[in-house]
């Protein structure tokens, strides 16, 4: 069982079409307890930031994401679900996160159309079971107008260009986060979920 | 480095793919959830549906389109048509939309873009345009019209382009009333015009007749992103067509499989 935080911003509709089209069964989950016993988590985003991490404390998801995330086990983060796992973001002021990788949230700088919205490039950075069966260079489709900057450049799985090269996947034993929608992202998107299903799962072969 | 991105753009009545020439004359072009995932497969970068039906019926069938659309094809949707309240947009949201796009009511009541923005994110909120060239004087200018292009609205396009942008609309949706259904050309002064005047992102619309036209959209318009109907509706070009065109031009396109 694959749980999908669901921390009541939005539409999880499409991740969840995703894992079942792979042949795994989602759960959307929005209790601590929940997150805590499932094998398998992502949190997917949209929206800003801020509110992400205001839904998650309010419903004290936030520790349980923390503690999950700290027993290093199977977590994927998607857009937002990626920037709350930062020691803070500048949208909308400055506004602290979860802390579980160290770094910050930035804007892009003026002059670039923002959002960054489209179909971008990812330079894979490092080998990593994540990226099996794409291609270096692959396109996903990103929105966001703000990027993640690890502290920590070795865990830069991924790049991407817009105006500056930015981390669009991070990478941490068994913690993944995108920057980009892989769910809005065609056949490369539902290959990024199956490789880490797949893993986190630790089954030898897709269900593809 | 950011591709620029082909939009099919799919008119939904009741439940059918229409399309009309200049807002009229409307002919069917088939089932939205058929052409949706023949589209995703062609490599199309997102997909626009405009509900003109745009009753409360019609709004029910469209739920359950982008539903069944958003099961099949793992691209991004945005779907416009009727919605005049946050709830409109939220259950359109839940159906699978990623984005929903809002006209007449943005101009009758621009508090719900601001409104929308909060609540959802701006990447959510597209506002469309519909603009119309004014004949006279020195400079171009056009004017915004409402209600499907039947009523004018006295707004000059470029300045209400730079005031949805301040109120929180992601991306504007700028179709010339002049070009559209034609097949003769985009209005590319227009649509340089606005988008050299906003920070986010502009889809150019109406009057795609061949890859060139898609072409001079990105290049003299200055478009982030084009959207065509007819072109792609009746198979005169695929999609894989209009991108390797682009491509051959040096226009950064996403390709089929990359």
């Amino acid at each position: 069982m694959i749980a999908i935080i669901d921390y009541g911003a939005g539409n999880l509709r499409s991740v969840v079409n995703a894992v079942s089209r792979l042949g795994y069964e989602a759960k959307v989950v929005n209790s601590p307890e929940e997150v805590i016993s499932a094998r398998v988590v992502i949190l997917p985003g949209v929206g800003a930031a801020a509110d992400t991490m205001a839904n998650l404390q309010k419903t004290g998801l936030d520790s349980a994401v923390k503690r999950y995330v700290a027993e290093g086990r199977p977590f994927l983060g998607v857009c937002i679900g990626m920037q709350v796992l930062f020691g803070g973001t500048e949208e909308g002021g400055w506004h602290e996160c979860l802390g579980v990788i160290p770094g910050a949230v930035r804007k892009f700088a003026p002059g670039l159309k923002v959002p960054h919205m489209g179909w971008n490039q990812v330079k894979q950075k490092i080998a990593h079971p994540i990226f099996e069966g794409i291609p270096d260079e692959a396109n996903f489709y990103f929105v966001h107008s703000y990027y993640v900057k690890p502290e920590d450049g070795s865990l830069v799985a991924g790049e991407t260009e817009y105006g500056i090269p930015f981390c669009s996947v991070v990478a941490k034993d068994n913690l993944v986060a995108t920057q980009f929608h892989p769910e809005k992202s065609g056949e490369a998107g539902l290959k990024v979920y199956d490789n880490f299903i797949r893993v986190a799962l630790g089954a030898r072969a897709g269900r593809r | 480095m950011l591709t620029k991105r082909i939009i099919p753009c799919l008119d939904v009545k009741g439940g059918r793919v229409v399309k009309g020439k200049s807002f009229v004359q409307l002919r069917d072009a088939g089932d939205p959830v058929e052409r949706a995932d023949f589209y995703y497969k062609e490599g199309a970068d997102e997909l626009v549906f405009l509900d003109i039906t745009a009753t409360p019926e019609g709004r029910d069938t469209m739920v359950d389109v982008v539903e069944r659309i958003s099961d099949k094809v793992f691209m991004p949707l945005t779907v416009g048509g009727g919605l005049r309240t946050i709830v409109n947009m939220r259950r359109m949201l839940l159906a699978g939309a990623d984005k929903v796009s809002i006209n007449t009511e943005a101009v009758l009541n621009p508090g719900l873009i601001k409104e929308g923005a909060e609540k959802f994110g701006s990447q959510c909120i597209v506002v469309a345009i519909d603009a119309k060239r004014v004949n006279g004087g020195k400079q171009a200018r056009w004017e915004v019209y409402t209600h499907s292009g039947q009523k004018p609205t006295g707004l000059d396009a470029v300045e209400w382009a730079k005031k949805v942008v301040e109120l929180g609309a992601g991306e504007i949706l700028l179709t010339s009333m002049d070009a559209d259904g034609h097949q003769t050309g985009y209005d590319n002064e227009l649509t340089r015009a606005v988008s050299e005047a906003v920070s986010v992102p502009v889809i150019a619309s109406g009057g795609a007749g061949g890859p060139e036209d898609l072409y001079q959209a990105l290049i003299l318009g200055k478009a982030d992103a084009v959207l065509a109907a007819s072109i792609f509706h009746y198979g005169t070009y695929s999609i894989n067509d209009i991108k390797r065109y682009l491509a051959e031009r040096g226009i950064p396109v996403r390709m089929q499989g990359g």
